[in-house]
This record gives C-alpha cells, structure tokens and sequence, in this order.
C-alpha cells in the first residue's frame, strides 16, 4: 500500500515537473513589452536581466528552479500590482476563492447526497423522476447562466441583497493595504454578498453529488447482499442504512475530498461574474495584462491542484475501503 | 402413466417407417428479419422518449441555424445600424394584429418626457396644410413610438412630488428624428424616392430660437420653455401647456422670410453633387429608404446593431462546426492511438501512457489559452482553439478503445484469425475494431456539449475571441451581452435559451445513445 503511495506520488512529481517545464518554456517565448514610464522601464529591465530573461532558455529555467528552491521567489508582478512578489499577489486572492468554494461545499454535500439517497430510495417514482429531470438541467446548463439568473432574481428583482457583486475591502470598512485586511473576508456584510455566488455554485455541485449518489446507491440497493439483510429480518431503513450506504459511499468520499481539493482553484466563471477577487480573476487578468510571472504561477497552481485531485482520489480508495488492493495486477 | 408405456413398447418393430425419408431437409428460412447490433440499438433508442425528443429539438436548432442565414437577404445580414442597436424583437405584422412583437420596452417616464415621445409620432403626421394634430389623435400614427401609457401615480423621489407614467414604447420609432448630413444629389434621390413610395423622410428643419432647448436634438419641433415643457406663444405670451389628450403642440419650424417652411441648410462644399445638406429625417422611414427594407428582427438587435436572429444562426453554426470538427478529429485521433496501444501492448503501451499522463495533468484552461497566445495571430483564433481542444481531446477515446483491445485481442477468432494468415492492420481494423464502435459513437457525441460549453467560457472570459463582423459564437454573444442584459434582456436571453436546449439535449441524446449501445442493459428496462 505505501509503497504504491511512494509510487504514484513520485510519479505525480515528475509529470508535474515536466507539465512546469513546458509552460515555461511556452510563457517564456511570448513577446513582452516594456511600458512607456521610463523609471519603471529601468527597473523592470533591471530585474530582468537578474532573472536571466536575455540568457538561453535552460539557463533561464536554471536561475527560475534556483530562485524558487533558495528564496521561494517566483518572480514579480508589474502590471497587476507594481514590482510586489508573485506568490503575495496570488496568496492574498486564496482567501475568498477558497472561502466562497468552501461555503458553497457546505451547503452542497449534505443537500447532493440527501437528495441522491432520497432518489435512489423512491427509484422509478414520480419523485425520482422529478429529481432526475431537476438535476439534468443543472448538470447540463453552463454554471454562468443560472448564475445570470441568480443575479437578476435575487438582485434585480427581489432586492434581497444590495449588491450585485461581492463587495471589495474598503467597503466593508477595513484598510486594503493593512495586514489585517484578510479579516473583511469573514464579516457578516461580506459574507451576505457572497450568497449569490454561493448560491450559482452549489447548484452544479449539488446536482452532479445527486445523479452520483443516486447511480451508486440504486446498484448497491439491488446487490445480493441487500436481500440477505431483509432476509435475516433488517426492516428496508436499516438494510439501507448499515449496508448500501456504506458500500455506495466507497466511490462517492473520494469524490468530495477531490473537490475540497478543487475548492483552491474556484471557478472563473463565477469569479468574473461576481468580481470576486480571487485566483480565477487573477488569471484572467494576468493574460489581459501580460503580467507573464503571475500567469506562469497561476499555472504552476492549477496544475498542482488537478494533479493532487487525481491522485488523492486514487489513493483514498485503498483507506476507505480495505478491500481495495492498490497497485496490483 | 405406467399403462401407456407398455402400449409404447408393445409396438411391433415392423410398424416403424421413416418420416419424410424420401425428401431433403432443408433449413426453413426465419420468417422474421435478422436485426444486427445497430438496429438492435436503434429499436432501443427509440424506445427511449426523452432522447428522441432531444434529438428533435437539435435537429430544429441546426435547421434554424441553417434557414435563417438562407432567407435571411445579404443587405440585410451586413446592415449594422447604430440607431437600432440593442433593440428588442419587432415584426410589423404582428404588431398591427397581435399587439406583440413590437420592439417594446416599458419604462416610467414623467410628463415632460411622455410628451417629448407622443409628439416623435405627432410630427411624423406633419403635413404643410392642414393643422397640427392632436395627440390623442396621433396615437394612432403608424409612426407614433408610444403603444400604451397610463397614469402611474406620484414620484416622491425628488423635492416635488411629481405624477409619472407607466409607458410602453416602440424602441425603434422612439429614435424619431435624427439631424443628417448628406450630399445635394442624395438630397434629390430621397425626394424621388418619397415621390415613389409616397413616403415621408424629410421634414422641415427646427428654428433655433428661445423655444427650442437642444439644436442638437431633432426632436424637438415644439415650442418649449428652457426646461423642456410645451408652451404656446399665440396669446402673445407664453402659457405652459398642460398633458392632456387633446393637447395640440405649437410647432417651431424655421421658416424662411416668405414664411415657407426650409427643409435643408446648406453646410458647405462646392457644385451640385458634392454640396453638403443638413436635413432633419425621420430615422425610420429613412431606414427603409436606406436599406430598402422595414426594421423587423424576430429576435431584436445585438449590441452592435446587426440582426440578432442571423448572428446566432451563425453563431450556432460557428459553435456546432467546432464541437463536430473536434469530436471527429478526436475520434479519428483516439482510435488510432488507442488501437496501436492496445494492440502491440508491452513498451509502446508503456510509452503512450506516460505521454498521455503528462496530457492530461495540463488543465484545459491554461492548454487554451497557451495555444490562443502564440497561434491566435498566426493561424487565427478558431484554428488555435482546434488545436487546443484536439491535444487533450483524443486521450478519453483512446482509454476506452485500448481497455476493449485488451479484451478482445486474445479472443480466439482473433488467433483464428491470425493463424489464417491475417495480417496486423487487418486484424486491428477488421475483427477487433468494431467491437468498440459503439463507446465511440456514443462518446464521440458526448464530447459535443462538452466543447460547445468550453467554448461559450472560453469567449466569455475573454481568452478566446471568436467574434468578428462576419461571425460570432453563442459565447461570444453572452459575453457581449453580460454587460448590457438588465436593461435589454432579449440580448441573453435567446442565446442562453438556445446554448441550454443545445447543452441539455446532445446530452440527453447521449446518454440515450450509451444506453442503446450497451447490450448489458438489454431487457432491464421492461
């Protein structure tokens, strides 16, 4: 078992090191431009050179990896935010793309399975079928549509919130430049102009947790074992309970922990829609502005993310269910 | 029982004779026809109610896609008309009988600007002898923006209270008049072509004086005080004229020493053709005089200005090429890479594997806009996207064809096969191939909503843009319309209906088509 663990995650560092070293390479090679301002001209070509911009690429690549692994420097943003290092401009829009996402999960996660435990128990009936036609719409509609919907009904509409994005710092009352800045993210206030893109989240979400749960548990429902469980006299609940379900939540736990995993890098979609300042619109800015440094860190971070999705959903398979074997022929 | 065994073997040996022993046995032909793999999964699909009625509705989304730009004529399809831009769905037709389709839009307007909107219909009706109308009567104008409006109560909003109306307009009629520049010979052909049609583009020009508010504004061909409200001067003083049905506005014309009515100012340049003319038109007839043609557009404007209905037809076109194209290329491309893996196994296989790990660990998102960043100038952005969605594309079709040659390749008709001599390629694409024709249809449509959604972001967000004069995607469409939808909602609300029903039904289409292909389900659903 560890050792098949060794393995994936060595395994999973090299396919990251080369996914790395080819974006670079690629994100390298684009042409840049100086802006016009003199000063700021010296001093970006001032860094460029350190950083070996007019070197060959390898050496290039060589100084990148040295600089990460001795100063944890990954370059710097001119155009988003001037002359700042690359890992704050991204680690300050963590905080609300990770909070949203978690917010959304938690509403998400217990109403998808509930919903799917529901469907798969009133299988075939008009319950389920209204599920199924309910959860196939919002499987199916692109998020930013009903996320459009949300907007008008909630704001436009109905005026139940008075903003049809998420607030900024200021206007929660904090100093965006103070070091406690982080702390506007968790007020009330923000926290109600979050609703809507929590809201437009959570309804994919719940839907696809739903149509997951739903296909697992009917399979487990009709196995044999269920029938030795009426037959030695469970009544139906405590059959579904002690049985299907715990053998139907085997693919389903995976599931959720990739998308806590998932939570880091948001959706941009929704963050643009919602202007949230989170790690979506960072890249979406980064290629508007040409801000090359930001938008190879960006990479680096959503690349790390899907990878560490697939593979902890791989290996969590063997610890939740022993009967598992990993790795074996 | 025991009885009627005995009788059996009591028979006699010699009263055995042969049945049929003089003639040959052949096998009966089956009375029923023999149903192979693919009308065995069609006899299912259809079965299947929900995906049949997914099927239709895209075949009616591709028929409108390909109708619409069809009839849809060439002057009309290029016009981009500023005025008209943003405008709801108009048809006249159905407008004079229905009452709906009338490019209508419903606001909350104040007195003043109620009547600054009747009067756009009260001085279309203009005509040099008889009197001015009044606008009771010019609410049946063919011209007349207003198509409804009602007392709607009083604003408290400002200092003074004041009494505002709830009015529904005719967005197209409500551009009324517009000052123009054009040249004296065109100045001519409008004059014949309103000889010919019988039709009114030119109207008198606004005398700049006290009564009139804005130069600029061609609107306002009555009397009014420097805040807009109507006033009558025929007393010797001004009075303010109340709303009221049969309120009869004075009208400011400028009027030449004679007294005759000027319809044109000259505004400079030199002989008969080049020479400058400012005009007052009414933009609505000068429209039809333009294009030829009555601003009707079943689905409204766009953004800019052209025929909402053709863009999406394109659009829709744009986006189902693609999906088609890249599920294709996909198809092609996995079955190969599939088959070849799956086939000769061992080191290849291992090969393969790793360079399809590393693929498929590069998120869609940075893949797509790396290839718009250095290919978008050199080979444009649709190619661009192509080449994006065909890196990764092929890497689910090439799983499913390698598990299905791993089961089937040491199958014994394929050793048979073999050891007839058959030759690599022909056991590959003969004998095992097709048993995975099925996964792959179904698939390779699946793929379709999945690039048509990709798309749709792509262009939302801006990393792939798509549209152009000529062409659009569904994607591009919302984007436009994102910033813009609170006020004219038609402008997302058809392209969003239509990516939905596409969205919903190549899926609904899909799942119907696993469910045919796969045999195992045979005989679960009844």
């Amino acid at each position: 078992m560890w050792k098949y663990v060794l393995k994936r995650i060595l395994l999973m560092l090299v396919t990251f090191f080369i996914i790395c070293t080819i974006c670079f390479v690629l994100i390298r090679i684009l042409p840049r431009e100086l802006p016009t301002d003199k000063v700021k001209q010296e001093q970006i070509l001032a860094r460029w050179t350190a950083l070996g911009y007019f070197e060959p690429l390898p050496i290039q690549f060589w100084i990148y990896l040295k600089n990460i692994f001795t100063k944890w420097d990954f370059g710097t943003s001119w155009y988003i935010e001037y002359n700042k290092p690359v890992t704050e401009v991204l680690g300050k829009r963590l905080l609300p793309t990770v909070l949203v996402n978690f917010y959304s999960l938690i509403v998400s996660i217990p109403l998808g399975i509930a919903l799917g435990i529901f469907a798969a128990i009133k299988k075939n009936k008009w319950q389920d079928h209204v599920i199924s036609i309910v959860v196939m719409l919002f499987v199916s509609i692109p998020s930013y549509i009903y996320a459009f919907l949300v907007q008008y009904f909630i704001f436009f509409k109905l005026r139940l919130i008075d903003t049809p994005t998420l607030y900024s710092i200021a206007d929660v009352g904090f100093d965006p430049s103070e070091a406690n800045a982080w702390q506007a993210y968790f007020t009330p206030m923000m926290f109600k102009s979050m609703i809507m893109p929590i809201i437009s989240l959570s309804f994919g979400e719940i839907a696809g947790l739903c149509r997951f749960t739903r296909a697992e548990l009917t399979e487990t429902l009709t196995q044999d074992y269920m029938l030795l469980a009426r037959t030695k006299g469970l009544t139906k609940g405590q059959a579904t309970r002690r049985h299907a379900l715990k053998n139907a939540m085997v693919p389903i736990l995976p599931m959720i922990i990739s998308s806590f995993i998932g939570i880091l890098g948001g959706s941009m979609i929704i963050e643009s829609i919602f202007s949230i300042p989170g790690v979506g619109g960072l890249y979406i800015q980064s290629i508007q502005l040409f801000d090359y440094d930001v938008f190879m860190l960006d990479t680096i971070f959503y690349v790390l993310i899907g990878l560490l999705a697939g593979i902890v959903v791989d290996i969590s398979y063997g610890f939740i269910d022993p009967r598992i074997r990993m790795g074996e022929r | 029982m025991s009885n009627e065994d005995i009788k059996i073997v009591d028979i006699p040996s010699e009263k055995f004779e042969f049945v049929n022993s003089g003639d040959k046995i052949h096998d009966t032909k089956f009375e029923t026809k023999p149903i192979g793999y693919f009308k065995d999964a069609l006899i299912r699909f259809c079965k299947n109610k929900a995906s049949v009625a997914a099927f239709i509705i895209i075949i009616f989304i591709v028929l409108f896609a390909l109708i619409v730009p069809i009839t849809t004529p060439k002057s009309k399809a290029t016009v981009m008309d500023t005025y008209y831009k943003k405008n709801g769905p108009r048809n006249v037709v159905l407008k004079e009988s229905l009452g709906i389709m009338g490019g209508a839009k419903n606001l909350e307007q104040n007195e003043r600007a109620l009547i600054l909107e009747i009067a756009k219909g009260v001085g279309a009706e203009f005509n040099e002898n008889t009197d001015t109308i009044t606008i009771g009567e010019a609410m049946n104008s063919y011209y007349q923006p207003v198509t409804k409006y009602s007392y709607g109560g009083e604003n408290s909003l400002g200092v003074n209270s004041k009494a505002f109306y709830n009015v529904k307009i005719d967005t197209y009629l409500s551009v009324g008049f517009e000052y123009i520049a054009i040249e004296q010979s065109k100045y001519r052909e409008i004059i014949e072509w309103e000889k010919e049609t019988g039709l009114k583009v030119i109207y008198p020009l606004v005398a700049e004086n006290e009564y009139c508010i804005d130069s600029t504004e061609a609107n306002y061909w009555y009397k009014t005080t420097s805040k807009g409200v109507p006033v009558s001067t025929t007393k010797g003083k001004d009075t303010r004229l109340e709303f009221s049905e049969d309120l009869v506005l004075e009208d400011n014309y400028l009027r030449d020493n004679d007294g005759n009515l000027v319809y044109y100012r000259y505004s400079g340049g030199g002989d008969a053709n080049t020479a400058m003319y400012q005009v007052r038109v009414l933009y609505y007839n000068y429209y039809r005089y333009m294009y030829g043609f009555e601003p009707n557009y079943f689905l409204g404007t766009d953004s800019q200005g052209y025929d909402l209905a053709y863009r999406m037809a394109t659009g829709i076109r744009l986006s189902l090429i693609l999906a088609v194209v890249v599920s294709a290329i996909n198809l092609v491309l996995g079955a190969i890479i599939g088959a070849v893996e799956g086939y000769y196994g061992g080191l290849t296989d291992l090969i393969i594997e790793r360079i399809k790990d590393v693929l498929s660990g590069v998120p869609f998102i940075i893949l797509a806009t790396l290839f718009q960043l250095h290919l978008a100038k050199q080979v444009g952005p649709l190619l661009s996207l192509i080449f994006a969605f065909v890196v990764t594309g092929w890497l689910g079709t090439s799983a499913r064809v390698r598990t299905q040659f791993y089961r089937f390749k040491n199958q014994e008709y394929v050793m048979a096969a073999r050891t007839l001599g058959a030759k690599d390629s022909r056991i590959m694409w003969k004998h095992i191939f097709p048993n995975t024709l099925g996964t792959l249809i179904t698939s390779s449509v699946l793929v379709i909503p999945g690039v048509i959604s990709s798309e749709s972001m792509l262009s939302y967000l801006g990393i792939a843009t798509l549209g152009d004069a000529k062409t659009t995607s569904l994607g591009t469409l919302l984007s436009e319309a994102s910033k813009l939808w609170t006020d004219h909602p038609h402008l997302m609300i058809a392209p969003a209906v239509v990516l939905s029903l596409l969205m919903i039904c190549f899926n609904l289409f899909g799942n119907g088509l696993r469910d045919a292909f796969n045999p195992t389900l045979r005989g679960s659903e009844e």
